[in-house]
């Protein structure tokens, strides 16, 4: 399939047309007019977003997510590559369930789905999975992570990281400390103090990225900090990478934008792990993010059905979704007010992420010969979120009603238009490889 | 608007209830008045300073009738008005209560039910101020300082001046 | 308050103050034999319990029905109840029969409030106890009993000190004493072991003391509260013997007492772990007060919140 992007904006504000046949940019220039015509009227073409933090909940909670329609979620939002975690049912911490939900992203055709494996068996926290079988499977899983759990075995965690190191793999740690979280519902703090309910302190998220940092300095590995949320365990990656430590950090886009005060009236959509922090911490994030300390955005989409949200506060399931308002989120938080441009915006939540999960074909400049995996936005745009137009099947954003910045228009993968105005183009071949 | 009584009417209106009272009664021995707040109480306390220039002291009290009404659901909530039954309770009195205006006669029959709550009278007499007919309920005043003749659509006023500054009462069209 | 009580914020002072004057008046009323009163005639207040509760739900039982209120007594613990989808469940059926208001006492903080704000039912909300967060008609009652052992203070509580002593960090009835005595004026200092004192009480209203001895030399009100064993095993505090010696109201410290300052307790007390038996029934204990005034001050709610239509208009004359 042949086509051409008419009047795309680049980066740098030059109008151009771009063609894209067998799946790369084939070239850019003027006035190209081959395969299918797509106007994008002046829209900013981009890489396509890359997410190394997605909870699409298949296998096991289908009634949530399922990789397919996570995958839509994600065509809308302007992301070409996911990576599914592994808090699955079963776990993904064999070859087998990695390799199928790989086959699922390839069969829905909407982004490209990569696996992240568990780093201990059945999250359990108790003895390391068979990272390498699923590093040699087919799903080629280069990212592990616990997620929703801590790897809190300090021995263990040193394993891990040094184990991975044989295949280039990286460990994704979900800093929290469970002893000082036991029953933990919101941020530590004034809020909570109100609320009545039980405290997740900044320590316990802080304590072991500080333990973590100093275990990949001694073992000399990589390390990936999940959906960082404090001011403080911002200041210890900076300190880590000052000490030429090899880890990259992530933050959320909710944790840029949305503050502890909001649980104030219990309702559990803004219940979320890690729990909302307090402004002095959103602000710290967002210097973070703008100067490089935080390396990447990570959705952290967590879908849950109605029901696990719609009781009372303890009770309520933790998460938010997150894919199709993500670059917005990040443009309100970040652009607009004027802390990052679009060049670092496309660095932080593209290019980065796919360098750091070595998705070859993701995070490339939008250029000649590069994959054409792109993303193109309205950037002057303004939308409603609205949950029942959300193609996630679950609708537990926190956004909803609030009017964001920059919409996506379309969205290519590997050089099909998987969203074409906004709207899923149903599939036309087999996805790719 | 118009002033169907004047301060000097009202005086002497209740001047003339007092009369009546003693008349009525055979004396203030066995009598205790009750004010239904808020100026049927300030009435009762007038008639008894009338009483007791008279024929000597009489116990005045109130009694807040708002928990009895029929008509709660009609309005927002209002606060709860004071009850004070005097030393001596109301067991084996004869009890006259004091209203400024006898309208529908709801009002009463709630006062008598609240009655009810505190003791048994040996009788229980009505003094109103103004009587303005329309009644809803089989209930008199045996003692009024004025009929006055209102179509139902008109509001009557009455101002007292301890908390309305002067005393006059007013007959106001509806609206 | 609207439609709701949920938390005291939904209080303005004089709002409060106008419960307790209307306590007052009932309490006039209700002195001697007490029959009831028909205000609340042909509406039912449902008593939702997902926690045991005996002494609230029989305080709120014969409020309701000295104001003539039908009742219905919905005790969820134990039965299948224990997600939050059958609060949904629960309200729903509670609506469909016609509740007029829903007393609800739950283990989890803010179950009141989703109750109220989730669209699941119409009938007015009264949070009797919501996890560790507020129980505001104990609140209510406290501020009622002090008022009448004080007979200085009406309007508000200027110049009154007060101490609340024990499981700050744990206790709703805490919370809603810390917001409706201060924003009655009073003068409020908690103590206990920094254990047991949030970690945002730096931003309440209040003083903090870890030293009950010097905490209580001045106070008007000694307010203890219950201290459950359990917080020992998470290592709050060492043991129970420590704990009630250095913040247990024993005889001593009873003695140092001014001779018009009160003790308080939400009950049920745990005699000789935070107070002493000495202390539960000296002549400065209102505990029984507290619990005969659960009543009245529960009347007082319940009519200010069903008595009457949410009219705006001025209907008939």
């Amino acid at each position: 399939m042949k086509y051409t992007i008419k009047n795309a904006r680049m980066l740098d504000d030059a109008i151009v047309d771009i063609e894209i046949a067998n799946g790369v940019i084939a070239n850019i220039g003027k006035e190209i007019s081959a395969g299918e015509i797509v106007d994008a009227q002046k829209s900013l073409v981009i890489p396509g977003l890359v997410d190394l933090h997605t909870h699409l909940r298949e296998p096991g909670r289908e009634d949530s997510e399922t990789v397919a329609t996570g995958s839509a979620a994600a065509a809308k939002g302007g992301f070409t590559a996911i990576s599914a975690m592994a808090n699955t049912f079963p776990v993904a911490d064999t070859a087998g369930v990695v390799e199928q939900v790989f086959r699922l992203g390839q069969e829905a055709g909407l982004c490209d789905v990569f696996p992240i494996g568990a780093v201990t068996a059945g999250l359990e926290g108790k003895k390391l999975a068979e990272l390498g079988a699923m590093a040699n499977s087919k799903a080629q899983v280069r990212i592990f992570s616990d997620d929703g759990k801590c790897v809190s075995d300090p021995l263990l965690m040193r394993r891990a990281l040094e184990y991975v190191k044989t295949f280039n793999g990286i460990i994704a740690q979900h800093a929290q400390e469970p002893a000082l979280t036991v029953g933990s519902q919101m941020n530590e703090g004034l809020v909570s103090s109100k609320l009545g309910l039980t405290g997740w302190p900044a320590v316990a998220e802080e304590a072991i990225i500080a333990r973590d940092i100093l275990l990949a300095e001694h073992v000399g590995s990589r390390l990936h900090i999940c959906h960082l949320t404090t001011a403080g365990g911002v200041d210890l990656v900076r300190f880590a990478k000052s000490r030429g430590i090899n880890v990259t950090a992530e933050v959320t886009p909710h944790h840029l934008l949305l503050t502890d005060e909001l649980v104030s009236n219990y309702d559990p959509v803004f219940k979320v792990n890690p729990p909302l922090r307090t402004e002095k911490d959103v602000m710290a994030l967002r210097k973070g993010l703008a100067d490089g300390t935080i390396d990447i955005v990570g959705t952290d989409h967590a879908p849950h059905p109605t029901e696990d949200k719609d009781c009372e506060w303890q009770s309520a399931a933790f998460g938010m979704v997150g894919l199709e308002t993500a670059l917005s989120v990040v443009v309100k938080a970040m652009i607009e007010t004027e802390l990052m441009s679009w060049e670092t915006l496309v660095e932080r939540m593209s290019i980065a992420p796919a360098k750091i999960a070595g998705y070859a074909k993701h995070g490339q400049i939008v250029a000649k010969g590069s994959p054409a995996n792109l993303a193109i936005i309205d950037t002057s745009a303004t939308w409603i979120v609205d949950r029942n137009t959300l193609a996630s099947k679950s609708k537990n954003t926190p956004f909803a009603g609030m009017t964001m910045p920059a919409q996506v228009r379309h969205t290519f993968l590997n050089g099909d238009l998987v969203l074409k105005n906004g709207q899923i183009v149903s599939k036309m071949n087999g996805g790719s490889n | 608007m118009a002033t169907v009584l004047d301060a000097g009417e009202i005086g002497r209106a209740l001047k003339r209830i007092a009369h009546e009272i003693i008349e009525h009664n055979h004396g203030l021995e066995n009598v205790v008045l009750l004010g239904i707040p808020t100026r049927g109480a300030f009435l009762g306390e007038r008639i008894a300073d009338f009483l007791s220039e008279i024929a000597g002291p009489v116990p005045v009290g109130t009694l807040d009738i708002t928990l009895h009404r029929d008509d709660l659901r009609l309005r927002p909530p209002r606060p709860l008005l004071p009850t004070n039954i005097p030393m001596g309770g109301i067991e084996g009195k004869d009890v006259v209560l004091v209203d400024d205006v006898l309208f529908s006669g709801r009002t009463i029959r709630a006062a008598l039910d609240a009655l009810g709550e505190i003791g048994r009278p040996r009788t229980v007499q009505l003094a109103v101020l103004v009587d303005r007919g329309h009644r809803e309920l089989p209930i008199r005043a045996d003692y009024v300082g004025k009929n006055i003749p209102t179509s139902s659509t008109e509001s009557v006023r009455v101002h007292l001046s301890e908390i309305d500054g002067s005393d006059s009462v007013e007959i106001m069209a509806g609206a | 308050m609207e439609k709701h009580l949920l938390s005291i914020n939904d209080l303005s002072a004089s709002e409060a103050i106008q419960i307790l004057n209307t306590a007052s008046e009932l309490s006039k009323i209700s002195d001697g034999p007490m029959k009831k009163l028909p205000t609340l005639r042909g509406r039912t207040v449902v008593n939702l319990f997902f926690e045991d509760s005996t002494r609230t739900r029989i305080s709120f039982e014969s409020a309701a029905k000295r104001l003539s209120a039908d009742v219905i007594n919905f005790s969820a613990k134990g039965s299948s109840v224990s997600k939050g989808e059958s609060l949904k469940d629960t309200a729903q059926t509670l609506q469909a029969m016609g509740a007029d208001a829903v007393v609800i006492r739950h283990g989890a903080s803010g179950a009141a409030q989703r109750l109220a704000d989730s669209g699941w039912i119409s009938a007015s909300v009264i949070n009797a106890g919501d996890g560790t967060h507020e129980h505001p008609t104990q609140a209510l009652l406290d501020a009622y009993t002090i008022r009448s052992k004080f007979p200085d203070l009406k309007d508000n509580f200027n110049g009154l000190k007060v101490a609340i002593v024990g499981d700050i960090l744990h206790s709703r009835v805490a919370r809603s004493n810390v917001l409706l005595l201060s924003k009655l004026g009073a003068k409020i200092t908690l103590v206990a072991p920094p254990t047991l004192i949030p970690v945002g009480v730096t931003d309440w209203d209040v003083d903090v003391s870890y030293d009950l001895d010097s905490a209580i030399l001045n106070a008007d009100v000694v307010m203890m509260l219950r201290i459950q064993s359990e917080r020992m095993a998470a290592s709050f505090f060492p043991s129970e013997r420590e704990y009630s010696r250095g913040y247990g109201l024993d005889l001593a410290r009873l003695n140092s007492l001014k001779d018009s300052t009160i003790v308080m307790h939400p009950g049920p007390m745990n005699r000789g772990l935070e107070i002493s038996a000495e202390s539960a029934d000296s002549h400065k204990s209102v505990v029984l007060a507290q619990v005969s005034n659960g009543v009245l001050v529960r009347m007082a709610v319940l009519y200010q919140l069903l008595g009457g239509a949410a009219l705006t208009g001025e209907v008939g004359a």
